[in-house]
């Protein structure tokens, strides 16, 4: 129960939507969402395969909490192998089209093949069916959004769609859905594009019952919506400046990477962050934040609503863009700001609504961009490349220039669209790009916050802050106080984050509650909700070898223990100011004993110990 | 005390646990097609308005229900459907000025916001305090005391 305990199947080669059953003994191991549509993944795609060619599969899918009253109990993610990094790819998106689907009485829906020609899935409860998107072929996320509004007459309708972007090729294109919510990372825009498949139009009003104990499903979820509420990160921190309230802080603690990562804090920082986004403008006295927003059943609602100054050189005669619509968060405002050394809150709010205009992930675009102006520095990169264009740090224009050009795919932009691996190599200069297994690092300098470093380079789906969030315990004390410049401990520390975020990401709700809750919050919903027992040690287990099972599909694709590195500029250069002055990243003090614990031989390969533990597919 | 649902819209954030909350209260199913209180979200204004029955004085779909199947139920003051009564007519939904009272397509009867009975799930599911159930007599009470805190008055004091 709580699972609708039905897949979607739609061939796009063949034009067919089929239902079947869900592999229930699947998802006892697996749970759902990320963890569950990996076990599929691993089932039915070779890992060796082109991530673009037809052979590759996406998969959109909810947690048995999508759709409840769980608070944050709306997210989906999508699944596939990943253009970007070659790696498999998990990309979580909130936002209202997860319960939707859900809804319309579907755990899952399975891409397979490629569409000879542009379409998109309407789908209404059990109804599916494909229909051509040639009209939308070529038209932004916002366009496309509109038409299939209109030609629906159907306002309740909710929309996932790519953008341009993906459509010209860029390698991190994102999928948008609810005009800003974004299954942002690894270029899963880029695969759903590759199918020929615009969009994806869910309508669902048959609802999520079969709750197993629906008595002590409503009081477990009010209790811990009151955890949340009372927890100063997701009751107050979050709610007020969203995921922006750490821009201030981690610049002070002098692990804000800048500049391309040569340095680890921002004069600017202050400019760009959340607080400044309440501050009243000079022009109209209206702050850049207009209110604060929830996704589907998130009571904790760190969303940004946001306007740009209609003053601003990026909008001026442009009244698309005068309306509100998604702000900016953390990680989006540092690549683009911090990194690119850019403070001008306008601009970046601007090229953040491209990213989500035109579907593309903020973060490998900001660092790739910065990566480009390092190498504009150093005369890599000159006017003749840029069409005329001073890619220089801290240029608001030259930032707005770069998101306008890669969004369409013109010009300079399509080599934006490569990431920094491929566009740093392509000019010859291959250790500016700051990326593991070819995915941008996030906002978190790994000299300042060592456990980073390790989270970084093991990262199941390249360079990512998001599987493994030592950031809570070295930064913010959560579980417990640990020291961001030390590396002893943090193998451990890692790992079990890893294996408890693979499990949160696999239930249908928002990592952020994990500020507030751990596992035994988590637990006690889940086993209401779900038929079955679910103890803690059970999801914790669960979480163990989803990550256990992500990483054998990395293995057979091809990666090994020399891809879980970190560039050697975090290796050799030391941060020069800040706490973590003269340090660099100790990542070689920490992997082994990381091989260790996960049970892996010292080349990071599984053993048949681990593959019988956690009963993982040969 | 006759109590009235509270609105201000200013608090939203859409998260729609108040439509989750008034579909499994009254249909068993987190489902918010079926909830009597719709938030609607302004994209382009940045704005999340929660919006329900106000439950009239003199209810216009009381007054038109051929069958007398709207009731005025004495404890809350709420207009209640009753379902075995109703005949699925919908000369209600024409009638409702507010349009907060729908046909449900499964059931073949109409549904609308009854206060849940004096307990309204809808409030005290809200985590913003955007709905809250409040004595009828002065919901106008909060916003009033915030005008008052803007009047300066420290020039007499
Ligand atoms: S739909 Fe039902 S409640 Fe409404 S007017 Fe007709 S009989 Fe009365
Ligand atoms: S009071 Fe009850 S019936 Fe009315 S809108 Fe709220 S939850 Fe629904
Ligand atoms: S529960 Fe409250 S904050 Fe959430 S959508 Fe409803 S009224 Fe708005």
């Amino acid at each position: 129960m709580a699972w609708t305990k039905k897949v979607l199947r739609v061939n796009l080669t063949e034009g067919t939507c089929i239902g079947e059953p869900l592999n229930m003994e699947w998802a006892d191991q697996y749970l759902g969402q990320r963890g569950l549509a990996t076990r599929y993944m691993c089932e039915e795609v070779d890992p060796t395969c082109d991530a673009l060619s037809s052979e590759n599969k996406m998969i959109m899918a909810t947690g048995p909490l999508t759709g409840t009253m769980a608070s944050t109990g709306g997210r989906y993610s999508v699944i596939c192998k990943s253009p970007l990094t070659g790696a498999i790819a998990c990309s979580n998106s909130g936002g209202f089209i997860g319960a939707e689907l859900k809804n319309a009485g579907w755990d899952m829906i399975i891409f397979e093949g490629k569409s000879p020609d542009p379409v998109y899935l309407h789908l209404e409860n059990e109804k599916a069916e494909l229909l051509p998107a040639g009209e939308l072929w070529g038209k932004s996320v916002w366009e496309a959004d509109e038409m299939l509004h209109k030609i629906h007459q159907d306002p309740q309708m909710r929309i996932a769609a790519v953008g341009r972007a993906a459509e010209e090729g860029c390698l991190y294109s994102a999928i948008i859905n609810d005009l800003h919510r974004a299954a942002g990372r690894s270029g899963v825009g880029t695969v759903m594009a590759s199918k020929n498949l615009k969009a994806v139009c869910v309508r669902g009003t048959r609802g999520v019952g079969n709750i197993k104990d629906p008595a002590r499903f409503m009081k477990s979820t009010a209790e811990q919506k009151q955890v949340l509420a009372e927890n100063a990160v997701t009751g107050q921190g979050l709610p007020t400046y969203g995921t922006q309230v750490l821009m201030n802080v981690i610049n002070e603690l002098g692990a804000l990477p800048t500049r391309n990562m040569q340095e680890v804090k921002f004069e600017g920082a202050h400019n760009i962050s959340g607080e400044a986004m309440l501050e009243p403008r000079a022009s109209d006295g209206k702050a850049n934040l207009t209110t604060n927003a929830g996704c589907f059943a998130c009571t904790i609602a760190c969303g940004r609503i946001s306007t740009i100054d209609q003053t601003h050189f990026s909008v001026e005669n442009k009244p698309q863009y005068w309306g509100n619509s998604g702000g900016l968060e953390y990680e989006a405002a540092w690549a683009m700001g911090t990194d690119t050394g850019v403070d001008d809150l306008d601009a970046v709010t601007y090229v953040n609504f491209l990213c989500n205009e035109d579907g593309i992930d903020p973060i490998t675009f900001g660092a790739t961009v910065a990566a480009a102006m390092e190498m504009f520095k150093d005369g890599d990169l000159t006017t003749e490349h840029t069409g005329g264009v001073e890619l220089e740090f801290g240029s608001a224009k030259a930032l707005a220039w770069a998101a306008e050009v890669t969004c369409r795919g013109e010009g300079f932009g399509r080599d934006l669209g490569l990431g920094s691996r491929r566009l740093c190599e392509k000019y010859g200069r291959p250790e500016l790009s700051m990326t593991v297994k070819s995915q941008e690092f996030p906002a978190y300098d790994p000299r300042g916050i060592q456990g980073m470093g390790l989270a970084y380079a093991t990262s199941n789906r390249g360079a990512c802050h998001l599987r493994g969030y030592t950031v809570a315990s070295e930064v913010l004390g959560i579980p417990e106080k640990t020291d961001p410049l030390v590396t002893e401990g943090k193998a451990g520390l890692v790992k079990a984050f890893q294996d408890a975020t693979a499990a949160v990401d696999s239930a249908g709700l928002c990592v952020f509650t994990t500020f507030a809750w751990s596992l035994e919050n988590i637990a006690p919903q889940i086993d209401a909700a779900c038929e079955g027992d679910w103890s803690v040690d059970k999801l914790a287990e669960i979480g163990e070898r989803i990550w256990n099972l992500e990483r054998d599909f990395n293995n057979k694709a091809g990666m090994t223990s020399a891809d879980d590195t970190l560039p050697q500029r975090l290796l050799t250069e030391p941060a020069n100011t800040g706490p973590a002055e003269g340090k660099v990243c100790g990542l070689d003090e920490m992997l082994p004993e990381y091989y260790e614990l996960r049970g892996w031989t010292t080349e990071g390969e599984l053993t048949d110990d681990v593959r019988g533990k956690f009963n993982l597919p040969v | 005390m006759q109590k009235s649902l509270l609105i201000d819209a200013g608090k939203c954030t859409g998260c729609l646990q108040c439509e989750m909350a008034c579909s499994y209260e009254n249909e068993n199913v987190f489902n918010p097609s079926k909830s009597r209180i719709k938030v609607f979200t302004f994209h382009d204004e940045g704005r999340f308005v929660p919006y329900t029955c106000t439950q009239c004085d003199e209810a216009w779909c009381l007054q038109a229900c051929p069958v007398d199947a709207i009731v005025v139920n004495s404890k809350t003051g709420s207009k209640d459907v009753l379902e075995d009564v109703c005949v699925g007519c919908k000369v209600c939904t024409i009638s409702c000025p507010f349009g907060t009272i729908n046909y449900n397509q499964d059931s073949g009867k109409v549904i609308k916001c009854d206060l849940c009975g004096g307990d309204p799930a809808c409030a005290s599911a809200c985590p913003t305090e955007a709905i809250t159930y409040v004595d009828a007599d002065a919901t106008g009470l909060a916003r009033m005391r915030e005008w008052a805190g803007k009047t300066d008055n420290t020039a007499t004091a």
